[in-house]
């Protein structure tokens, strides 16, 4: 003992006292042991001198040993029905085969072994059992089902005693129930809305099946994970949801074309009135200008018509001469056989207009669209 | 001593003997009978411990919990000669324990093999009556029920069995009828699929002829308006001519002439022959003096 070395002192002992009496003591109970034991044996594996020798304490003493066997019988007996049930568990007592009233809650117990037999289940756990498969519906087409079914035991009692597989009861259940609301609904109802009602239904017939059976389950949940058309025409299912995002593609494409157009329109219509507001306002101005410019020259004629008149004639006839090309004959005084070369003078014109100044004839004014406009009058 | 010990000894053993054999327990789960000699002597016993005598009284324990009979899927024609995969099970019940007994020896497999062929005729009977549809979703509770009451009076009385329920667990069509199932399916989205395109064209068309529409109607009407407009400038503006030239009608032809000629002898291919007779060349030939 390591800790009394190097003090010395028996008070750092942590068993707090002088501990030199329990070794002796338990020694001397092992050789009483072993002496009686060896006595009881000795009787076939010593010598015979032995045996004889002392009969009355070796008989107290084998009956000692036979109480200590009995003791310890009973206590084994006792202890093998000790069990415990854990807060998620509940139990069943049959004794001898007999259901025994009550349901054994949590905690430790003790039942008589071989009289009682306990018959234990975890009740609060939620069980689930998938399901997946392809079925008939009513219009006789045939839809893939994924779902889960979620249960828990309720009765244990009947749970362990009323039906041989109460799980595999379920799973059958389930399996005829699904079939049975899924054949009586349509496609499209399974493959869409309908779904929660299937689960509900699914449920609700399930509960009706283990209640008839007394299964002591209660179905918490009925899950519809997945409903799809079957793989063989799950492509003809998808192409059916292309074509309606094709549909509203193409009205949106519509929709923006004429989102394009109509505005587009507007606008141009409005240019319209725009250029005709504009037409009319320059139509006005210019008759307006050239009206104001005859009234003005016209009162200076009333004042003198003669003169004016004649300068406004000479002015004209001389800007008209200026700027066009001219051919003098004296009629009268000429020959008949004049030579005009008409086409040489003209082409030489031309030349000399077109590199001199052009477009004198034909000078665009304005945007194209008001001149077409303009052409169409 | 040893003699007597040895009595002893044989006495312990043969009341053991006796005694465990004299002694049953029936559990909750299990229904028993108790025979005499082979022969039945009290059926129905109950859950508990029990006496009997030992090597007269035998005693047969039977599960007395509801069974399933699961019947192997089966192929079945309906009405319209249309063949079904079935597939069936059946949960019943170990009534009578005597006639349980002497049917089947007690013998579980051989009762629901039993059973099972029952299901089956009466599965087939039935079925047969029935159009698919019916079967497959109308008149399923129906028929399970005529079927579960049929089966149950005949299991009563031969087997010893209530039948609490018959149950179909799937019917489906064979392989090669699903193909052609499928076949329709396709067919059927191909109409919705077209369908919805075809739709969604015509609303196309109908939403783009109708912004053409609009555009035609709104580009003519402006057309409408832009041409009065133009009108009520050209009326104006004759308006505005008409009552400055009206002053002096004489003046103003010669004055537009005058204007116009200046505009139309713009240019040097204007070729202009002259006469020298003519009122402006009239001092080219002569001063005027005479």
């Amino acid at each position: 003992m390591a800790w009394n070395e190097p003090g010395g002192g028996k008070d750092r002992d942590p068993w707090g006292n002088s501990g030199d009496q329990g070794p002796p003591d338990l020694d001397e109970a092992f050789r009483k042991l072993q002496n009686s034991l060896s006595q009881m044996f000795g009787g076939k594996g010593n010598n015979g001198g032995g045996s004889g020798g002392t009969g009355g304490t070796r008989k107290s003493l084998s009956f000692n040993v036979i109480a200590l066997g009995v003791l310890l019988m009973v206590l084994i007996y006792l202890g093998l029905g000790v069990y415990q049930v854990d807060e998620q568990e509940k139990g069943v007592v049959l004794r001898f085969g007999k259901l025994t009233p009550g349901v054994i809650m949590p905690g430790l117990h003790w039942n008589p072994p071989m009289i009682d037999s306990v018959l234990i289940e975890n009740v609060t756990r939620v069980r689930s059992r998938p399901h997946d498969s392809e079925m008939l519906t009513e219009d006789e087409n045939i839809v893939k089902v994924k779902m889960t079914v979620q249960y828990v035991i309720s009765d244990i009692k009947k749970y362990k005693l009323q039906v041989k597989s109460p799980d595999q009861s379920l799973y059958q259940a389930t399996e005829s129930a699904l079939r049975h609301v899924v054949g009586s609904t349509e496609m499209h109802q399974v493959l869409t809305e309908g779904r929660a009602q299937l689960a509900a239904d699914v449920r609700e017939r399930i509960q009706t099946y283990m209640e008839r059976y007394g299964t002591g389950i209660q179905v918490t949940q009925v899950n519809i994970e997945e409903t799809a058309p079957p793989d063989a025409v799950r492509a003809a299912f998808d192409d059916v949801i292309k074509a309606r995002e094709d549909e509203v593609r193409l009205r949106n494409e519509a929709d923006a074309y004429a989102n394009q157009v109509i505005p587009e329109a507007r606008g141009e219509a409005q240019r319209y009135l725009e250029q005709a507001e504009g037409y009319k306002q320059s139509r006005i101005a210019e008759a307006t200008g050239e009206a104001d410019r005859f009234n003005k020259l016209y009162v200076e004629y009333k004042l003198a018509p003669e003169v004016t008149r004649e300068r406004i004639y000479l002015d004209t006839i001389e800007s008209v001469m200026k700027s066009s090309t001219k051919v003098m004959i004296d009629v009268e005084g000429g020959n008949n056989l004049l030579y005009l070369p008409l086409d040489k003078i003209m082409q030489q014109n031309q030349s000399a207009t077109d590199s001199g100044s052009p477009g004198v004839g034909a000078a665009p004014t304005g945007n194209p669209s008001v001149n077409s406009r303009r052409d169409r009058r | 001593m040893s003699a007597t010990k040895f009595v002893i000894t044989f006495i312990i053993f043969v009341l053991i003997v006796v005694g465990t054999n004299s002694l049953f327990v029936v559990n909750e789960m299990q229904r028993g009978v108790l025979l005499e000699f082979g022969a039945v002597q009290r059926a129905d016993i109950g859950p508990g411990l029990h006496l009997k005598w030992p090597f007269i009284n035998d005693v047969r324990k039977f599960d007395g919990r509801v069974l399933t009979s699961d019947a192997p899927p089966e192929r079945f024609l309906t009405l319209e000669k249309k063949a079904v995969i079935v597939d069936s099970f059946a949960k019943y019940r170990i009534e009578n324990v005597a006639t349980y007994y002497t049917a089947t020896s007690g013998d579980e497999g051989l009762a629901e093999q039993l059973l099972k062929q029952r299901i089956n005729t009466g599965l087939r009977n039935e079925i047969s009556k029935r159009t698919l549809y019916e079967v497959v979703s109308g008149e399923r509770d129906q028929l399970m029920q005529v079927l579960t009451t049929e089966l149950n009076q005949v299991a009563k009385l031969e087997l010893g069995v209530s039948v609490i329920d018959v149950r179909v667990k799937r019917i489906d069509l064979p392989p090669e009828v699903s193909q052609s199932v499928y076949d329709r399916m396709n067919t059927e989205r191909d109409i919705e699929a077209r369908e919805h395109r075809a739709k969604g064209q015509e609303l196309a068309v109908g939403i783009s002829a109708d912004a053409e529409k609009q555009r035609e109607v709104i580009l003519a009407s402006a057309y409408s308006t832009s041409e009065k407009i133009r009108g009520e400038g050209d009326a104006e503006a004759a308006s505005i001519y008409a009552s400055a030239f009206n002053k002096d009608k004489e003046f103003y032809k010669f004055y537009r002439s005058m204007d116009a000629y200046k505009k139309s002898f713009s240019s040097k291919s204007d070729v202009l022959l002259i006469d020298t007779d003519s009122d402006y060349f009239k001092y080219m030939n002569d001063s005027g003096r005479n």
